[in-house]
């Protein structure tokens, strides 16, 4: 099967890595930079964690008990953008600069030293994120969505240091994209044409151009935030003759966008995931590539329906309201893809394949609670309540999240040489299904019975599913635990992987030998149609 | 005979109460059918929406399970090698096109019905603040009669765990909304500082409350009663304790109160040529600063710094009552004080301004009477 012949560690100018810190700070190497990734997404992943314990700890019976709701607004406002920002996009990008090139049979990323900017930006953009907790009048306190005048007039002092580090945060992720982008069009092997190309670097190419659209709009938002503040425009004041839903326009112009960013390599991880463990190819791999595509423009004239409430006309909310049920046929098409995939395979249930099999599902819930959402009228009574809350949090825990894990565990073997224990995988995958199901399902019901969200404080009616809602947070918050150990052990005293790790897992990354070399592919490898769509 | 009455009715009223109950325990999980006619035909399309989820949900769900349970390795399931299908394609993309269709259809007749928002019989502006609500009542060429704050009534020491919370927790206000059954209001939405959003569950619809902005959204509703909401935008610090109330009066009883109000209103605009007792002042001046000044500058006068400073021994409580005035009249731009001239009237404006001045160990020794608030507003 495996017809590359690669060279490494004999070969005189393969050096290894730098030793200690150094190799850390300075490395350009793809492998090294998507760790450091890797490990930064997990730390903010604690991070903004802890921040969803506090906030679920209030929330375990009506009245105030522990914070005050100033410090429970900041920490609904920095969970999120954590979450989003520092856990989610950084994972992202670090499976991408482990993978892309393995996959498209590069040496590393076409761009290495710009890698490393890209990545060292970020430590010091959450740094300064996050210790605005600690300054005189608290951190960002206006929702991850920043809402002005909330986030202008009426925001604390340090919201100037909030918009700097989105700035940063923004300069890192065109950077990362444009890399991403610059590796998968001009260092494939000979061979790797375009639709050939594993679904993970399909949609990550997807991904990137959909982040070099929309960050430099994120970045007009906030700097416009910055001159009303401090330059003394009005933007979106409407005191001086501006306009505050504009600022929802652009933030969301940039935010539906954002929230595609955060699923499309997702379903790149699963769509390598479940052919590999039903032993049979992916179904439709054309019409994958076509639905994500199609999901990616459609993306860009939906976003209106975060604002159903602001008032548009009814010609408006009436394009906004078809556009966005649009988005459900591709993505429809893809989950029918990957049951069709599942269909008359031969299937194993390894924990990538847990979590890849709870990603479709789950997902799938949240895309019929978007579809809901989609509804104008019926968003009328949905709108900011926790049926939101658990809409969004199905898409991006079970959904997102799930995808990122799925891969850790897959590719773990690969990037370490070392197989993972299989029990505590699967452990850790039942107490995070558990967990995640207990904490969001029930917030569909709080929502619908009309409980909004943001509040640190709620009436007696929604008591029981708060109280829920709490445990399985714990439940799911604690089992992390669970994955952090079992990766560390793995790293250091896991059995020894096989090249190949899984029977039925077909690309070039796995002809490599594992661990994989410090240099991915130092010949081109020759693209077999074994280890290739074809 | 008059026993059967006592008895029907009892009979009636326990029927109600069971309707009720039940009504009451679905809308615990469950979107609020609601009372109006809108709100209805919501309730349905969001049942729709619901049963067809389920429906593709058994559909895509079952097909996943039946391969996972039959389709395994260790079941002994060899593995097809079939992939990609044109057809099968076309029709996945083809059956959910027309399921959206068949959604899309009674979605936008509400819509449209919704924004009908013409021929109504009265107008109220509805103008959020951080945290209240203010309710003006419009004449038929949408100016203001009468109006009124509503505010959080529930006590701190039941959010803060003192003392047993009451069966309207954080959903009861001072002052309700009070408008007339069956009749068509319509609702003018506006804020005064950050967005908030107004939302009756049973009326159907939300509606931001935009500074800078006037949104409309109306309702008829047929049912009197007491129909509560909440703010639904986040708006700063106390945005989970802004609640929306509002009573809906059989017609009759409704024009009554009205009535009344024009003439409270009448008596207030004469107390703005009145003289007070400093006694009188004081009274006056706790209650008003409790209701509009105490969120953030606290009852004890000590604020939160640095966002909301305190107010005992501050330079302006304790100098010129100009200044002092003025900061309370205009706000001051830039930060979370707000233009409390166009809350409050002169009389009250008097009153807190001389309470500030002679609380929490300030004693100015000043008198403010409306007359001199009157006039300080002239002479800018």
């Amino acid at each position: 099967m495996s017809e590359v012949v690669v060279s490494h560690h004999d070969e005189h100018h393969d050096h290894g890595p730098d030793k200690g810190l150094a190799r850390w700070l300075f490395t350009t190497n793809h492998k090294d930079i998507g760790t450091l990734y890797l490990w930064f997404s997990f730390t903010m992943f604690m991070i903004g964690g802890v921040m969803a314990l506090i906030i679920r700890t209030e929330l375990f019976q009506p009245g105030l008990q522990f914070v005050d709701p100033a410090f429970f607004n900041q920490m609904t406002t920095n969970h999120g953008l954590i979450m989003v920002f520092g856990a989610i996009m950084p994972a992202f990008v670090g499976l991408a600069n482990w993978l892309v090139p393995m996959m498209v049979g590069a040496p590393d990323m076409a761009l290495p030293r710009m890698n490393n900017l890209s990545f060292w930006i970020l430590p010091f953009a959450f740094a300064m994120l996050i210790s605005t907790l600690f300054m005189e009048g608290g951190g960002p306190n206006f929702g991850w969505t920043f809402y002005a005048p909330l986030s202008t007039t009426y925001a604390p002092d340090t919201v100037t240091f909030f918009i700097f580090g989105v700035h940063m945060m923004g300069a890192s992720s065109i950077m990362g994209s444009i890399n991403i982008i610059a590796t998968i069009l001009n260092m494939r092997a000979p061979g790797m044409t375009l639709m050939k190309m594993p679904l993970f670097v399909w949609t990550w190419l997807i991904t990137a151009y959909l982040l070099l659209a929309v960050m430099p709009v994120l970045a007009g938002a906030v700097t416009m935030m910055l001159f009303d503040i401090h330059f003394g425009t009005s933007f979106f004041n409407a005191a001086g003759g501006g306009d505050p839903v504009m600022f929802q326009h652009i933030f969301w112009f940039f935010g539906h966008p954002e929230v595609y960013i955060m699923i499309l390599p997702a379903f790149g991880i699963v769509s390598q995931i479940i052919p590999t463990f039903a032993r049979k190819p992916l179904f439709g791999y054309d019409s994958m590539v076509y639905a994500t595509a199609s999901i990616a423009f459609l993306s860009f004239i939906v976003w209106a329906h975060h604002m159903f409430t602001v008032g548009m006309p009814l010609a408006g909310q009436l394009f906004f309201m078809y556009a966005t049920m649009l988005i459900a046929v591709p993505t429809g098409v893809k989950v029918f893809n990957w049951a069709a995939t599942m269909w008359q395979g031969s299937m194993t249930f390894e924990t990538p394949m847990l979590f890849a099999i709870a990603f479709v599902v789950l997902f799938t819930i949240g895309g019929f609670s978007g579809l809901m959402l989609a509804i104008t009228p019926a968003d009328y009574q949905y709108h900011d309540t926790y049926f939101v809350v658990a809409h969004f949090h199905y898409v991006l825990v079970p959904g997102a999240l799930f995808s990122i894990i799925a891969a850790v565990y897959y590719w773990l073997p690969k990037w370490c040489g070392r197989m993972y224990d299989e029990s505590l995988g699967k452990l850790h995958f039942w107490l995070s299904f558990i967990g995640v199901n207990v904490t969001f399902f029930p917030q569909h019901f709080s929502g619908l019975a009309g409980m909004p969200r943001r509040i640190p404080d709620y009436a007696l009616q929604f008591a029981d599913f708060n109280m829920l809602s709490s445990i399985g947070a714990y439940i799911f918050g604690f089992s992390q635990l669970i994955f952090l150990y079992l990766i560390i052990k793995t790293i250091r005293s896991g059995e020894p992987a096989t090249d190949r790790v899984w029977e039925g897992a077909h690309g070039l990354e796995w002809t490599l030998p594992s661990p994989a070399p410090y240099h991915s592919f130092t010949h081109p490898p020759k693209v077999t149609d074994a280890e290739a769509h074809s | 005979m008059k026993r059967s009455w006592i008895k029907g009715s009892a009979l009636a009223g326990l029927t109600l109460l069971a309707g009720t109950a039940t009504a009451e325990e679905l809308s615990k999980y469950n979107m609020r059918p609601g009372v109006t006619e809108i709100s209805h035909s919501v309730y349905d399309l969001h049942m729709l929406l619901f049963w067809i989820c389920v429906a593709i949900g058994v559909v895509v769900f079952g097909a996943i399970f039946w391969s996972i349970i039959h389709h395994r390795k260790s079941a002994g399931h060899q593995a097809a090698q079939f992939h990609e299908s044109t057809r099968l394609e076309i029709g996945w993309t083809l059956i959910p096109t027309l399921i959206l269709i068949t959604m899309a259809y009674p979605a936008t007749k509400t819509l449209i019905a919704m924004y009908d928002t013409g021929g109504e019989d009265m107008s109220i502006e509805v103008r959020g603040y951080q945290w209240k609500w203010q309710y003006k009542y419009l004449d038929e060429d949408l100016n203001g009669t009468f109006g009124f704050f509503s505010s959080l009534a529930t006590p701190q020491d039941e959010i803060h765990n003192k003392s047993a919370k009451g069966e309207h927790y954080l959903l009861e206000v001072d002052k309700p909304l009070r408008i007339p059954a069956n009749r068509k209001v319509r609702f003018l939405l506006t804020a005064e500082d950050v967005i908030h959003s107004w939302w009756v569950p049973d009326f159907g619809m939300k509606r931001d409350a935009i500074p800078g902005i006037i949104n409309d959204m109306w309702a008829i509703v047929p049912e009197p009663g007491v129909y509560r909401g909440q703010c639904t935008e986040l708006c700063g610090k106390d945005h989970g304790f802004m609640p929306v109330v509002v009573e809906v009066l059989p017609e009759a009883e409704f024009d009554a109160w009205y009535a009344e109000q024009l003439q409270a209103e009448e008596v207030r605009k004469e107390a703005l040529s009145k003289t007070f007792t400093t006694d009188e002042l004081m009274a006056q001046g706790e209650q008003v600063y409790g209701t509009f000044c105490a969120a953030c500058h606290q009852p004890n006068g000590q604020g939160m710094p640095p966002v909301f400073p305190a107010l005992a021994g501050s330079a302006i409580a304790t100098g010129p009552l100009d200044a002092h005035l003025d900061i309370v009249l205009n706000g001051k731009a830039g930060t979370a004080m707000q233009a409390f001239g166009k809350q409050l009237d002169a009389a009250q404006i008097a009153a807190v301004v001389y309470y500030e001045r002679h609380s929490w160990g300030n004693n100015t020794g000043d008198i403010v009477q409306p007359s001199d608030v009157i006039a300080h507003t002239s002479g800018q």
